[in-house]
């Protein structure tokens, strides 16, 4: 047990934290964006590996690396929008689409990822993002941009929910869109615009993988963290403080396991097969869906598609 | 743009609405295979003939399509409620494990005869699909916790707990250090339908199922209760059905459909379990369930389809040089393209 203690307090624990809550912090905030509209996008696996994907692409192409982001972010976007025209305009199921949604993205990507590279036997890789050297706090200094500019979105995306006109028109679409209307709110409009805004975060969220905790592209490189993520805003109750608190948590108890994984005698005192270990993060994020589920506070427009007129 | 439903929805327009969506299809990933450099059609020349060109090829995707059957199945039976089960995956693995568990008791239980067995490995692998969807299915009802989320992070949760097993106590010995489970009972497993080829009894069963699963939803009170609960869960409340029960039911059915695709599989194609068993049929069976509008015989149209369809890519990709993913593109592409189709069949489009 004090090992466990001893560990805890180190630092390279802690950025580990870190670099494991960047992507579900985004993908986080994405699917809370989306939501907040009344869009459930379930393709957020899909579309983190085609942000992955697409960022890591343009940088072995030659690309700066905040270019790569860029392009996964556009990625995203195109994906979004292709998410919003069936479910958002169309009026399809938003759980079907989602789905449809994620295994093209993935599928895409792959396909691509075969036909620019045939034969490789390791993957081949590109210069990733570096530390920050440059900041004087010495935990911060382990970190990579990308997870500052995730920090730095969660204060973004709340500001822009909370305090622009823009973020009431996505929170009235989300609860009542037919109120909305009656206040000359276009709902469909807004709810493309906030499904794109979120997928392009989730992208980004993909991209961190490929550009900054590892330097490559590899298959099933985004692991469930997609849907982990979609447990997450219920965890958060759709607030982005909160799902950065929630981001956090969960990867503090991933790096928890894997550090346990090494620790001999685990964590009672004998060895638990690793599998156990890595079943963990996914029956947390189950067990956080149940327990809040009660106090739920569902966005009421979700997944209920608008068309005009209809009651 | 205004969606405008339609007076009537014309028969003739559901029935071609699989062929548009897949057309429609075949058109956007004709482009991608122009982009890997591949000749359009040679390659779908390639595609057909590696799917329906030959007696072997024929085997071939019927063998892959049997899985999913069982998978669109489960996925159609439950969708039907609109019970999103997408933990097939997971559920076909556990199937397996337990078919396995069952063949592997056969030494120690020597009074029970071989037919027995077989019939109790079936069971066992049904029982499991059905427990692994109870959970997500009781949440959902219970607690309203949405069922996608919970069996998709189930399929994670069953694969580990999978491949725990296989690398302790249902390890095979004698393979090396591979993990894979012991092989079935020569006994046990499915006969072969074709010589020469993989195509195994299997086959039958699915069929059967098909047909029996199309018979409940159409003429059983039980599949009305499904199909009522899926269209409008108050109404159907205040008809009297009982509706946590009927998801409850849909939901165990659909996890035994699923659990015994998985058991099918070990016994029929593989003999042993182990974790790359299955390329995904699980959320391949939510497109094919998609395809078939949900309807049980048109899981069979559906399934040899797709089946063809990786069939094909794994020869198109030898004739031509094009990443045998194209079939997943193909597969995700003409889910899509289908919830469009059938869309229209409803519902004209109106430009402002």
């Amino acid at each position: 047990m004090s090992e466990i203690l001893d560990f805890l307090l180190t630092e390279t624990f802690w950025i580990a934290v870190l670099r494991i809550a960047t992507p579900l912090i985004l993908g986080t905030l994405g699917a809370l964006v989306c939501e907040r509209a009344g869009v459930l996008n379930l393709g957020i696996e899909g579309i983190m590996v085609a942000g992955a994907f697409s960022g890591w692409l343009a940088v072995y192409l030659g690309a700066p690396l905040w270019i790569g982001v860029l392009v996964a972010a556009l990625t995203g976007a195109a994906f979004g929008l292709l998410h919003s025209l069936l479910t958002v305009q169309l009026a399809l199921s938003q759980h079907v689409t989602g789905l449809g949604i994620t295994l093209l993205a993935s599928s895409l990507s792959y396909y691509a990822y075969r036909v620019a590279f045939p034969k490789v036997d390791t993957p081949p890789t590109i210069e990733a993002f570096g530390n920050l050297d440059a900041l004087p706090v010495p935990v911060l200094q382990g970190l990579t941009p990308l997870t500052l500019l995730a920090f730095a979105l969660v204060l973004s995306i709340g500001w822009l929910l909370m305090r622009t006109h823009f973020g009431l028109a996505i929170r009235m679409v989300g609860e009542n869109p037919a109120a909305a209307e009656a206040q000359g709110i276009a709902v469909l409009p807004v709810r493309t615009a906030a499904v794109v805004l979120g997928s392009m975060l989730m992208a980004v969220g993909g991209a961190f993988l490929t550009l900054a905790a590892f330097n490559a592209f590899f298959f099933n490189m985004v692991n469930g963290r997609g849907w982990i993520c979609i447990a997450l805003v219920v965890f958060a109750s759709w607030r982005p403080g909160k799902a950065l608190l929630g981001a956090v948590l969960f990867a503090f108890f991933d790096a928890l396991q894997l550090r346990l994984q090494q620790v001999d005698g685990g964590l009672f005192g004998f060895d638990l097969p690793y599998q156990i270990y890595l079943m963990l993060p996914y029956l947390l994020s189950i067990l956080a869906l149940v327990v809040v589920a009660r106090r739920a506070a569902y966005p009421q427009a979700l997944m209920r598609p608008y068309r005009k007129g209809e009651r | 743009m205004r969606l405008e439903r339609r007076e009537r929805a014309s028969r003739a327009a559901a029935l071609t609405a699989p062929i548009a969506a897949i057309a429609v299809t075949l058109l956007f990933a004709s482009s991608l295979v122009a982009i890997a450099g591949a000749p359009v059609g040679a390659a779908y020349a390639s595609l057909l003939e590696g799917a329906f060109g030959s007696r072997f090829a024929i085997s071939e995707t019927l063998t892959r399509a049997v899985p999913l059957m069982l998978t669109g199945l489960a996925a159609a039976v439950a969708f039907r409620a609109r019970f999103y089960n997408i933990g097939a995956e997971g559920q076909l693995y556990g199937g397996a494990l337990a078919a396995v568990a069952v063949a592997g008791m056969a030494d120690s239980m020597p009074a029970v005869p071989m037919p027995v067995l077989f019939v109790l490995m079936l069971l066992a692998a049904a029982l499991t699909g059905a427990l692994l969807l109870l959970g997500p299915a009781w949440l959902k009802t219970r607690l309203g916790v949405d069922e996608v989320v919970t069996t998709l992070l189930l399929n994670f949760v069953v694969l580990l707990f999978v491949s725990m097993m296989l690398d302790g106590p249902m390890k095979d010995p004698g393979a090396m250090g591979w993990p894979q489970s012991r092989a079935l009972p020569y006994e046990l497993e499915l006969g072969r339908l074709l010589e020469r080829t993989r195509l195994h009894s299997g086959l039958v069963y699915a069929l059967g199922l098909a047909v029996l699963t199309g018979f409940m939803m159409r003429f059983t009170r039980f599949g009305f209760a499904v199909r009522a609960v899926g269209a409008n869960a108050r109404a159907a409340h205040f008809a009297g059905i009982r509706v946590q029960r009927t998801m409850l039911v849909v939901a165990m059915l659909s996890g035994a459909l699923a659990g015994l695709a998985g058991a099918i599989e070990v016994a029929g194609r593989t003999t042993y379990v182990t974790l790359d068993m299955s390329p995904g049929y699980g959320y391949s069976g939510i497109v094919i369930a998609m395809l078939a509008a949900l309807n049980p015989v048109g899981v069979v149209v559906a399934a040899i389809f797709v089946a063809g369809m990786f069939v094909g890519a794994d020869g198109m990709s030898r004739a031509v040089a094009v990443p045998t993913f194209i079939a997943d593109v193909i597969v995700a592409a003409s889910l899509l393209a289908m919830l469009v189709a059938t869309m229209l069949v409803h519902y004209r489009l109106r430009w402002r």
